[in-house]
């Protein structure tokens, strides 16, 4: 600890000594080795300077010799000499109490032990023992005059009693002076170098010869800017513009300036003004209750109709800030900048224009608009309905496995035939000379005579299928005819003609004599065209053409329908082709029916005569079967008008459900549809003779009655063939005729 | 075949529109720029008729440009200034780069500026259509205007936004031209009407904002650069058209009344001035005194084709409106250090009443509360201590309800303390079938000249303490004696029977009667179902239009049928309320 600071003292004292003496000082100071090897090289000197001698004057040499020894030593001695006494002058704080030797430590460390640290020779200094308690203390601080000056001493735990000097210092660094008494931190300012210009220079340094010289450097750099400026790369600081920053801009308004631009200009809307609900105090049917709030805070923010919940407030004083009003007006910027923009005409159309202007109703009558009667009696769906040619009688045919005649007037059930299967479709002979009905149960159809009405007519009927006499050769028939055994033959069915699957439908074709039936199957035996009077049946398509949903005759021409599940085909029977293919634009048909025209269903004609010929002159109505409909599953009906396009007219979506059945009335222009919506919708179909005109359709009535069953409605609609009533039977087993 | 064969999308629609990305690199800017170029210039997107012919078959969501539009920014010189700007902040951040603070200083000098005079100038051919794109810009520079001094944006901007605004303010006092004021929760809103066109915007309340951290201010930014300069332009002309100065100077004599009493420097000359201008006390100084004469009535020329009773209708209007600006002609006011200083004394300036405030509160109070010619004095405290005689104390309320209703309403339910009646949005125009508040409907009775509003109220009250009387009486009855009550049981068996026997005896009047109904009910049903059998027969485009429409109208409907009953049932609970309160201040 010493000696770095001795060595200190000796630079401060040795400033002019050379560096030489202050490396030897530093080599070795006060060691004995490196005064020997001194030595030694004093002796090497000798040596070499007792050479060139040879012994001559020994001790001359001796002496100068001696004397440089000496001269290089008595500056080292002087240093030392000097330092000698400053260090015992310098009174380090390290210094002062040698007998605890632990160092500057925190003396907290020694708390918890008896001692408080070592003295040199290592043993502990023990603290001093002090048993003094609260009321000692108390006291000491009482009776000792001094008692305020007492501090203990840290390191050695003993009680120190401060001096009035002490005292004075520790109340100066207190009040924030200086240790020292006599330290005058005021002392007056003495300018060396004021603004008042002297005679003298202030030194007395000769000027720098560079002073007098241009500066290469400088040279270099303004040369650069000159460069720079030559070539434009620095430009002259710009006038400050002193025209007015706002003027009248629109002083001339040249109505030329507009550009074309602003013709495809779409300005921006306005914001929308505020309603009542934004007021600070709305009238109280504007404020949300709890439930309407709620919903609002769960609706996205896009979708609410407000964007902010209306508020009430006592008075303005209340009031907050909106804390969403920096938000809205950076939203109208967005809008303003972002927001595609595009003229959109508003439709300001009064509603009643768009409804189609139609003939009333009420001038379009007759037409069927109550329910008259109900004919009960069928405990399941009444599947279908067929009316007689004379309107007297209604045959139906249900689920529960019969057959019902009704006089139609009075809705009595005349006759029940059970026939020991679902009876799926049924059809009454239309000529009126034969009374025959054609029911299709499972895989037969059978020939029914129900025994009604005119005696001689009916005992024709059953005299015609007598007279029938077999070919002498068998021919090969899809089908099996069967005449009917007695048990059945009084109950009236007169002929079975089974079939190998089981069949959907039945028709009979105008005149008659020919009926068609639909196998549910897809073969190309689906359908088969059967004559009564011969009693065989032939199969008219090679290839199937897809599920057949329903055929019809044509009610004169030789026209034979084919309904498919998308198309309806219409094929010659005499030409034996395809005539037409109508697409029905819709995913299933249901049914189809055609117009007869208003005549009496061509029942007499001949459709060998008619073909190939247009009988338009002698005709009142238009040529009958140029219009059919097509009910579909899903709920459209099509009217076709085959003179138009094979696509059709008109698609009408009155019902709500699927569609079950079509009808035309024969004499009328009506037609009905029924659907799974239980209701029947009577629409008046008019077919006017002029081909330039199309046909006009207006539906004229809803009719209601049947009760839903098992999601099935109306099943089955069929006009009266003179009257303009319509029956329809539904899923409920009743029949209703409207009137 | 002749020709070349033409491809697909390079004709018709297609070639009209340009993608935004396209539109970027055809002009060679970054996103920013091209963001920047478009709000100053007015560019937005167009959406095209056939979205997906002009997006080259493919429905993809992309936003799409007149190609004109984009051709036209090709020459437009501000896009060279953006250009060197870019140059600007590069040689800058390199000299700052290099410690080169001469050469940045210097850069600094020549720092590249523009001007959008001429954005202004072709984006508003016309003054009128400048005034009609206003609303934004004034919404937007009063904002700004509240921002605070620090972040966010430019002092500058703030200051000059101020400026403007507060200007503008001046011009609408000086003229006369606000129309209504609305107090909502977001803000109050003003409409001016200046030259025929309706100006309305919208001022935030005077509260200090909470910064939200997903609002882009650069956008916000550039906007109002671009409004800050249109406005500038608009005022400069709107102050020229009532021959003021523009910048605004402070009335001479006005100038001497605002100035401090005690002469002491109020702030920096600049500031006082524009604080002095934003106290609103002070009228403005015109170029050409203002002579009597200038008052000369206009000549009517009738134009053709309108009759005596549009003319009529015509004069009418002009007078009210003449009537409406002097409401407050003549009054004083006093606003209480409470209420909201600024959109107070900017109101009432407009309609020719006079205003002063604590002078403590700010610059340019007129008078002190003392005096004694004030007439109406605003409080929004729940009771006054001292109050003087001879002056209304009211609620702020009165002010801006009696503006929005042309005349000056009855002060009692506008009295400290009171509750007061709901404000009404003066923006809406009930149409036939909306729902219209009955406060309206007694207010539009009002301005009729009629005044049924406190009768009703009045026989209301008169109704509702007979009914309370009757109901008292019964109660009393019902308390003093049940023998009685079970006598009128008696009775009104006894009469009922009668009743019943009279029923029972002429059966054919009845019957006569219904008959009559059900003519007119079946005719109506019969009516109703043509209309359904026609719709049934509508086409599809047209049916689905039809039912839209109807669906509009019901919701109309349905809404306020939902607010009239929630009205009825808050009266009922109110009326309730009342009794209650009555019958136990009786007990």
């Amino acid at each position: 600890m010493e000696q770095p600071l001795e060595l200190e003292s000796d630079d401060d004292l040795t400033d002019s000594e050379e560096s030489v003496y202050s490396g030897l000082e530093d080599s070795g100071s006060d060691s004995t080795n490196s005064s020997a090897a001194e030595e030694e090289e004093e002796e090497e000197d000798e040596g070499e300077q007792e050479e060139p001698s040879n012994g001559a004057a020994p001790k001359v040499k001796g002496a100068p010799r001696k004397s440089k020894a000496l001269g290089a030593d008595p500056p080292l001695k002087d240093s030392e000499g000097l330092s000698v006494p400053d260090e015992y002058e310098e009174d380090s704080s390290d210094e002062e109490d040698i007998r605890n030797t632990v160092g500057n430590i925190p003396m907290e460390w020694y708390q918890d032990f008896p001692h408080i640290g070592y003295d040199l020779e290592g043993k502990r200094i023990y603290k001093p023992i002090r048993n003094k308690d609260e009321l000692d203390k108390f006291l000491e601080k009482m009776e000792n005059p001094d008692y305020w000056r007492t501090v203990q001493d840290k390191m050695t735990g003993a009680d120190i009693k401060l001096t009035d000097e002490q005292v004075d210092l520790v109340h100066r660094l207190q009040k924030g002076q200086f240790g020292d008494v006599h330290f005058n931190p005021y002392e007056p300012a003495i300018d060396f170098f004021t603004h008042e210009v002297m005679i003298h220079p202030v030194t007395n340094r000769p000027a720098d010869k560079r002073s007098f010289i241009p500066s290469l450097i400088e040279k270099e750099k303004v040369s650069k800017l000159v460069h720079a400026i030559k070539m434009g790369w620095i430009k002259p600081r710009k006038p400050k513009e002193d025209t007015p920053t706002y003027y009248d801009l629109w002083a001339h308004e040249d109505p030329n300036s507009i550009l074309g631009r602003h013709k495809m200009h779409v300005p921006a809307p306005k914001m929308k003004l505020p309603g009542h609900e934004e007021s600070y105090n709305p009238p109280p049917e504007y404020l949300l209750s709890e439930e309407e709030k709620l919903a609002w805070e769960q609706q996205e923010p896009a979708e609410r109709r407000l964007n902010f919940v209306p508020q009430q407030y006592r008075c303005l004083r209340a009031v907050p800030g909106y804390p969403r009003f920096i938000h809205e007006r950076f939203e109208r910027c967005l809008d303003l900048y972002l927001c595609p923009r595009q003229r959109k005409m508003r439709v300001n159309v009064d509603p009643e224009d768009l409804i189609p202007k139609l003939p009333k109703p009420r001038d379009l009558q007759p037409f069927p608009t109550t329910q008259a009667l109900v004919y009960r009696g069928h405990s399941s769906l009444v599947r279908c309905l067929s009316v007689s040619p004379s309107g007297q009688w209604l045959a139906s045919g249900s689920d529960d496995g019969t057959v019902r005649f009704w006089e139609v007037c009075t809705a009595r059930c005349m006759k029940t035939l059970p026939v020991g299967g679902v009876v799926k479709s049924i059809a009454w002979n239309p000529n009126p000379t034969i009374c025959l009905v054609a029911v299709c149960v499972e895989q037969s159809v059978l020939l029914v005579n129900p025994c009604l009405g005119d005696k001689l007519l009916y005992g024709a009927t059953d005299q015609v299928l007598e007279s029938y006499v077999p070919p002498e050769e068998e021919r090969v028939q899809p089908v099996q005819w069967v005449t009917a055994t007695s048990e059945e033959h009084s109950r009236g069915i007169r002929l079975t003609v089974q079939h190998s699957k089981a069949l959907k439908q039945v028709t009979w074709h105008g005149k008659g004599d020919y009926f068609a039936t639909v196998v549910a199957d897809n073969s190309n035996m689906q359908v088969l065209i059967h004559q009564t009077s011969k009693r065989w049946s032939q199969n008219p398509f090679r290839k199937s053409k897809g599920l057949v949903q329903c055929v019809l005759f044509h009610p004169i021409r030789p026209y034979f329908f084919v309904a498919t599940q998308r198309y309806v085909r219409v094929y010659n029977l005499l030409k034996q082709e395809l005539t037409k293919k109508l697409m029905a634009n819709c995913k299933w048909v249901s049914s189809m029916a055609i117009h007869p025209a208003g005549t009496d269903g061509g029942a007499g004609t001949v459709p060998k005569v008619m073909c190939g010929v247009h009988p338009v002159m002698d005709v009142p109505f238009p040529p009958p079967g140029d219009n059919v409909i097509c009910g579909s599953y899903d709920s459209k009906l099509a009217w076709f008008d085959l003179d138009l396009s094979t696509r059709p007219y008109q698609l009408l979506r009155h019902h709500r459900k699927a569609l079950r059945s079509v009808a035309f009335h024969k004499h009328y222009p009506l037609f009905a549809s029924g659907s799974d919506d239980g209701t029947v919708i009577v629409c008046h179909g008019m077919v006017y003779n002029d081909l330039l005109q199309n046909p006009l359709l207006v539906p004229v009535k809803v009719l209601k009655g049947h009760t839903l069953t098992m999601d099935l409605g109306v099943l089955d609609v069929v006009f009266h063939p003179t009257q303009p009533w319509v029956f329809s039977s539904g899923a409920d087993g009743t029949v209703r005729l409207y009137t | 075949m002749g020709g070349l064969e033409k491809k697909k999308y390079q004709r018709g629609s297609a070639t009209n529109y340009i993608t935004r990305n396209k539109a970027r690199k055809k002009l060679q800017l970054s996103l920013p720029d091209f963001r920047r170029l478009c709000i100053l210039k007015g560019i937005y997107p167009h959406e095209p008729r056939h979205k997906k012919k002009v997006n080259k078959g493919s429905t993809a969501a992309r936003t799409f440009y007149l190609l004109k539009d984009i051709k036209f920014l090709l020459h437009e010189p501000i896009v060279n200034k953006f250009r060197e700007y870019k140059i600007f902040v590069r040689k800058l951040r390199k000299a700052y780069g290099k410690s080169e603070w001469g050469t940045a200083e210097r850069l600094k000098d020549n720092k590249p500026t523009y001007k959008l005079d001429h954005i202004v100038k072709e984006r508003y051919p016309t003054f009128v259509d400048a005034l009609r794109d206003l609303d934004d810009a004034l919404s937007m520079c009063f904002l700004f205007s509240t921002f605070p001094r620090t972040g966010k944006c430019h002092v500058q901007t703030i200051q000059l936004c101020r400026r403007l605004a507060v200007e503008f303010l001046n011009y609408v006092i000086a003229s006369r031209s606000l129309r209504k004021v609305f107090l909502s929760i977001k803000g109050i809103y003003y409409q001016a009407e200046v030259l025929g066109q309706p100006i309305t915007w919208i001022t935030p309340y005077a509260f200090a904002h909470d910064h939200p951290t997903d609002v882009d201010y650069r956008v916000m930014a550039t906007f109002t650069e671009f409004y800050t300069t249109l406005l500038g332009f608009v005022n400069f002309r709107l102050y020229h058209s009532l021959n003021l100065h523009y910048p605004p100077k402070i009335d001479g004599q006005a100038e001497v009344e605002v100035k401090p009493a005690e002469g002491k420097e109020y702030a920096m000359d600049s500031e006082s001035y524009l604080e002095k201008l934003s106290a609103l006390s002070a009228s403005l100084a015109r170029v050409v005194a203002p002579t009597q004469e200038d008052d000369v009535e206009m000549d009517e020329f009738p134009v053709e084709g309108e009759t005596a009773e549009q003319m009529d209708a015509r004069r009418k209007e002009q007078e009210a409106l003449e009537k409406h600006k002097k409401l407050f002609e003549g009054l004083r006011f006093f606003l209480n250090r409470e209420v909201p200083r600024e959109p107070l004394a900017f109101v009432i300036r407009c309609f020719g009443g006079q205003v002063s405030w604590d002078k403590s509160l700010c610059i340019g109070a007129t008078y002190d509360v003392s005096d004694p010619s004030i007439t109406h004095q605003i409080v929004d405290r729940p009771r006054v201590e001292q109050q003087v005689v001879g002056r209304y104390y009211l609620q702020p309320q009165w002010v801006f309800d009696s503006v929005n209703a042309k005349l000056c309403l009855p002060v009692a339910d506008y009295f400290p303390g009171v509750l007061l009646p709901p404000h009404l949005s003066p923006f809406v125009t009930e149409q036939e079938g909306d729902y219209i508040p009955p406060e309206k409907l007694k207010l539009l009775a009002m301005q009729r000249g009629e005044d049924p509003g406190e009768e009703t109220e009045e026989e209301e009250e008169e109704e509702e303490e007979e009914e309370e009387d009757d109901n008292d009486k019964d109660e009393e009855e019902e308390e003093e004696d049940e023998s009685e009550k079970e006598e009128e049981i008696k009775l009104k068996k006894m009469e009922e029977q009668k009743a019943q026997s009279n029923k029972a005896l002429p059966v054919k009047v009845t019957a006569g009667k219904v008959r009559l109904e059900d003519k007119q009910r079946l005719e109506q049903e019969q009516q109703s179902e043509e209309k359904r059998l026609a719709i049934m027969m509508m086409k599809k485009r047209e049916k689905y239009l039809y039912k839209k429409i109807m669906f509009g109208k019901k919701r109309k409907i349905r809404e306020a049928n939902k607010l009239a009953a929630k009205r009825k049932a808050h009266d009922t609970a109110l009326k309730e309320e009342k009794k209650k309160t009555k019958k136990a201040r009786r007990a």
